[in-house]
Formats: structure tokens, C-alpha cells, sequence
């Protein structure tokens, strides 16, 4: 759904012919301009479609850069995670505080969540990236409930379990007007959200991401390389922090609303069920997994009586038995063998 | 000639079993050093203690001249040791060329950079180029790791301990599971590499060792039995005694017998 979107989905194609001089050229010359059509497309959403629809769209476009934060620690990187909610909430209410007690001047929100998601994941992922597989599960599911409870007791900071209300309406320039445009606050979400989106991919397809990688798929084998494993562990656990902290400050632009559930259980689980769904370590896979989740979510669910949970958990069991590897390994049999990234 | 790996009374105990030792060996720079022995001599955990991955209860390993003796495997590596495993231990999703990138961009450093593409770090194509000529894999530069034969894995494994750029290659009964055609092609393909590079050499088959090795040292229940070159170790009754547990097993050790 992005600009980068398309070229990643050939990543793989292209890697494996990083010996083959001129390959990436072509690959871009096939994929550009479908990237430049999905790009257009969006920019053009609030210039035909209600609102409403905008907001929902905001909403996703911050949750699927969630997801695809995620998607480069677990997919790229095989670390599972089940508290990526933790930078993420932690950078939604970074944003919220400095909206409210400092700047409404957008980048300042965005830039404290950036570092607010980074310093809680540096803490954190000192000690946890040392454990693997269900211990690593399990470790950072214990600190997103830590992070979980201290928002609802941090009463002075948080606003408690009443969340963190009155956040103002966000700032393009600064001393300018509020945002009041659904569809403004949308293109602000998109340009960041695309930005992120491209670094992400840009350190998915750098040396570090190859090396990333590696420690998926034979971490013994990286350490017998010489490679200090925990090193690259630890950055990609920053950074994937950064990245969901950044993704917490757009949720605040529309929602202008924190409260203690956005970095509860729910959220990561949710993330985490986006990145199967969409297929591990593709990233423009996670990003359609987000909007199916949320859509079925938040907009069937409803519908359903608040039997939403029920329709996700039958997607992802068909999502796992028909499509093994998401979203983004459906077309790769027509190209032959395929290699997943 | 120097030393390239000096091992001196190298022990490891499980308990009251000695597994190895009191072993003392040298592997001498640009050696194809063979190390021999029957089921259950101490071969495997001789080479793991060699590869950091157990450590010796007593004695010193030493690589060029520093002493590893407590040094994890990864820093044995940066040191200049290579090793190649009894089971393929590769990046099975990867392409063969990126599995030998893997290893070339830890030596030039660029598997830290983030902004640098994978397919543009002219020092680790260099190498892979190279490393893959070298072990024949050129024309499977391009197949993910999961689609090659077991030989081709093994020449894969050959190629990756390459691009460390090691002093000294270890290697764990590479020709395991292979077919008689295969172990040739794969000690030609050792015969070929680059003279400066040391080789010790952990092996089942005597064919190949007796081909390659310019030197062999023989394990026996955790201890040295025989250490010179291959004439001597191929006439040496204590070595064909603990082989076959009788005196009279000229054969065992004929050359070109089973080839």
C-alpha cells in the first residue's frame, strides 16, 4: 500500500541476485509504477471519500506501522515478540504529554515518541533480547504487563485508567492553526507513516537487515561467524521500539485519547496476528494484515454483536491452513521458487 | 615452518573418563594435518574444544600464537578460525551467495551498517565471488541453500568458512554421508585451496586422508597414539592394532584400497 510496498515484496527476488549487476534496476523498473499508483491513490483518499473514512484509514495507518515495526523483529529479524505495545503505548502517551503540556507542533510529538519507544526498548531489550523463541515470547509479554499496569497506577502522569484525555489538536507549522481537516491530519499520518515505512524497508534490504536475517534463521552459526549476536539483537530491538513509538504518536492524532488498554495484551496480540496474517518478513504483507484485522475489529465486530474476536480467531486459523505464509506468499508460486525474506 | 594451532595437554574429563587426554599437538602453517582415530577416541570432542564450543578442563590451545584457550567460538573466529560442521550448518533460507555474504560482510564490518544495501558492499561481493569460484558453486550462486545436494552443502560450508579469511580451517568429517564420487570431488576441492591456508582435518574416510594429508596424528581412547607423516603412521602396527584390534590388517591401511 505504499511507495516501498511493491519493491519489497521483490526484495527477495532481488537479494538473491545481489551478484547479478543491473538486477535491481530492473526490479524497480517493474515495480515503480505500481508503487506510484498505490501512493497517489492514498494521497487522493480525503479528496473523494468521507471523513469518516479517512479517520478509519488514519487509525490503520498507524496500527500497520506498528505491525511492521513488529514485522522487522519477528519476521526479519525471528524474534517473537508479544509486548510490542509497550514502545508503542509509551509513544502515544510521550506524544499525548508534550501535545498537552509542551508543543502541539506535530514533529515534536513525533520525534519525543520516537525516543520515548527507543529508550523503553534500550531498558528492556538489555536483558530480554538474551532469552529466544518462547522465553523471549514470554519476557517481553511480562514487561508489556508491567509497562501495562504502571500506566493505570501513574495517576499524576497517565491520568490513570481514565486515560489520558483533552489531548489538542495537532500543529503543522509552529504558532500555525490547529489541524481542524480529517482529511490534513490524514496526509500527516500518511507522509510519516510512508517515511517510516521506507527507513524500515531500507534497513530490512541494507547489510544489517542480511545479517538480521542470519540470526533467524541459524544464530549458532552467526556467533561461529565471529558476529556478536547480541549486538544485532539489540539494535533491531531498538529500533523496532523507535519505529512503534513513532507509530504511537499517530495514533494520538486522530484518537487524541490515551489510555492504559492501547499498550495492554490485546494491541500486541493484534499487531503480532497482522504480521502472520500478512506473511513474516515481507512488511508490505503486515500492513495488509492490519487493515483486515482492524477492519474485521472494529467495523464488522460491532456489527456482530461484539463477537469480533470470534471472526478473527476463525481468520487466523484459515490464514494459517490456507495461506502459510500470509498475504504475501500468495503469488509467489507463479514465479517459481520463491525465498522468503 | 610455525605453529599455527599448538595444543598442549589438552584434557577434558566427564567424571572419572578421561575422554581427551593429556593431548599435545601442533598443526604447522600451510599443513593438510589429518586427524584419525577409531569410534569413540575423542575425535568430536577434541574438535569442539578446538571450535570453542566445550571447554578443555586443563591444558592450552593456542591460535597464532594466542592463547584461546577460554575464548568463545565467536572470537575465535575474528582470530582466524574457520570450521566447517559434521552437520551442514548453514542459512537454509538464503541464497548460496548470500550465505557466503553472510561471513564476508563480518570481515570488512559492513553487517553492522544499516543504510548500506546488501547487494552493494563491493568488498564482500569481491569476496563472495571469489569464494564461490573456489569451491565451484559460481553457477549456484543464485539457489536458496534448501535446493542444493548434501555435497554442494558441504562445498557451501567450505566456501563460508572462506570468506572469513581464516588462517586455519577445521574441518568436521566433511565427507559424512557422501558418495564415493562426491568425497572425490571434495578432496580435490580441498587439494585446491589457497597454500596459506591451514587445514586440520577430522575424518572418517582414509582414502581421503591418505590422499590429502601432508601429516597425521592418530587418537586412541583419548590419547595420541601415532604423530608424523603418513608413511609412518600407515606402517605403525600400534595404530593398525587399535583400527582392527589384531596385528594382521596390512590392508586397512593399503593405498587405493576402496577408492
Amino acid at each position: 500500500m505504499t511507495g516501498s510496498v511493491t519493491t519489497s515484496s521483490d526484495m527477495a527476488v532481488d537479494r538473491v541476485t545481489t551478484t547479478a549487476p543491473g538486477s535491481r534496476r530492473t526490479v524497480l523498473r517493474r515495480d515503480l509504477p505500481v508503487a506510484v499508483v498505490v501512493v497517489l491513490a492514498l494521497l487522493s483518499v480525503p479528496f473523494f471519500a468521507p471523513p469518516e473514512l479517512a479517520n478509519v484509514l488514519t487509525r490503520i495507518l498507524a496500527l500497520a506501522l506498528l505491525a511492521v515495526s513488529l514485522d522487522l523483529l519477528v519476521g526479519v529479524g525471528g524474534l517473537p515478540s508479544l509486548g510490542h505495545a509497550a514502545p508503542f503505548g509509551v509513544g502515544a502517551y510521550a506524544a499525548g504529554i508534550v501535545a498537552k503540556e509542551v508543543t502541539t507542533f506535530a514533529p515534536a510529538q513525533l520525534l519525543a515518541a520516537v525516543v520515548a519507544g527507543a529508550v523503553l526498548s534500550a531498558a528492556v531489550g538489555w536483558l530480554v533480547v538474551r532469552a529466544r523463541g518462547t522465553y523471549l515470547l514470554m519476557l517481553t509479554l511480562a514487561v508489556a504487563e508491567l509497562v501495562h499496569v504502571l500506566a493505570g497506577r501513574w495517576e499524576t502522569v497517565t491520568g490513570g485508567t481514565n486515560g489520558l484525555v483533552g489531548i489538542p489538536g495537532i500543529r503543522l507549522v509552529p504558532g500555525g492553526e490547529p489541524v481542524r481537516l480529517a482529511g490534513v491530519r490524514y496526509w500527516y499520518v500518511l507522509v510519516v507513516a510512508l517515511l517510516c515505512f521506507g527507513l524500515i524497508v531500507v534497513i530490512s534490504r541494507s547489510a544489517f537487515g542480511r545479517s538480521l536475517r542470519g540470526i533467524r534463521d541459524n544464530e549458532a552459526r552467526m556467533s561461529s561467524l565471529g558476529y556478536s549476536t547480541f549486538r544485532i539483537k539489540y539494535t533491531v530491538f531498538v529500533l523496532a521500539g523507535a519505529f512503534a513509538g513513532a507509530a504511537g504518536s499517530l495514533y494520538t492524532v486522530q484518537s487524541r485519547f490515551v489510555s492504559p488498554s492501547d499498550l495492554g495484551f490485546e494491541v500486541s496480540a493484534l499487531a503480532l496476528l497482522a504480521v502472520v496474517i500478512g506473511g513474516r518478513g515481507s512488511l508490505w504483507g503486515a500492513v495488509l494484515g492490519t487493515g483486515l484485522v482492524f477492519y474485521i475489529r472494529d467495523e464488522i465486530g460491532p456489527q456482530l454483536g461484539g463477537r469480533g474476536g470470534l471472526l478473527l480467531g476463525l481468520v487466523f486459523i484459515a490464514a494459517v491452513y490456507l495461506l502459510p505464509r500470509g498475504f504475501a506468499g500468495v503469488r509467489l508460486p507463479r514465479r517459481g521458487r520463491e525465498v522468503t525474506s | 615452518m610455525t605453529a599455527v594451532l599448538t595444543c598442549t595437554d589438552v584434557t577434558k574429563r566427564f567424571g572419572s573418563l578421561a575422554a581427551v587426554d593429556a593431548v599435545s599437538l601442533t598443526v604447522e602453517r600451510g599443513a593438510r594435518h589429518a586427524l584419525i582415530g577409531p569410534n569413540g577416541a575423542g575425535k568430536s570432542t577434541f574438535f569442539n574444544m578446538l571450535a570453542g564450543t566445550m571447554r578443555p578442563t586443563s591444558g592450552r590451545i593456542e591460535l597464532d600464537g594466542k592463547d584461546v584457550t577460554s575464548r568463545s567460538d565467536a572470537w575465535r573466529s575474528r582470530a582466524g578460525m574457520a570450521k566447517t560442521f559434521q552437520h551442514s550448518s548453514l542459512f537454509l533460507s538464503l541464497s548460496v551467495a548470500d550465505n557466503v555474504a553472510m561471513a564476508a560482510q563480518r570481515v570488512t564490518g559492513d553487517g553492522l551498517r544499516l543504510r548500506r544495501p546488501a547487494g552493494r558492499c563491493p568488498g564482500v561481493d569481491d569476496s563472495v565471488d571469489r569464494c564461490l569460484q573456489q569451491t565451484g558453486l559460481t553457477h549456484r550462486a543464485r539457489s536458496r541453500v534448501s535446493e542444493l545436494s548434501h555435497g554442494e552443502r558441504r562445498q557451501l560450508e567450505v566456501a563460508v568458512a572462506l570468506a572469513t579469511e581464516p588462517v586455519l580451517l577445521l574441518l568436521d568429517e566433511p565427507t559424512a554421508g557422501m558418495s564415493a564420487a562426491e568425497s572425490g570431488s571434495f578432496a580435490m576441492l580441498i587439494e585446491s585451496l589457497p597454500a596459506d591456508v591451514s587445514v586440520l582435518l577430522i575424518e572418517h574416510d582414509l582414502d581421503v586422508v591418505f590422499r590429502l594429508a601432508t601429516r597425521i596424528s592418530v587418537l586412541h581412547l583419548g590419547t595420541l597414539l601415532a604423530d608424523g607423516d603418513p608413511e609412518d603412521v600407515r606402517a605403525d602396527e600400534r595404530v593398525q592394532q587399535a583400527y582392527l584390534g589384531t596385528g594382521s590388517s596390512e590392508e586397512l591401511f593399503l593405498p587405493g584400497v576402496g577408492a
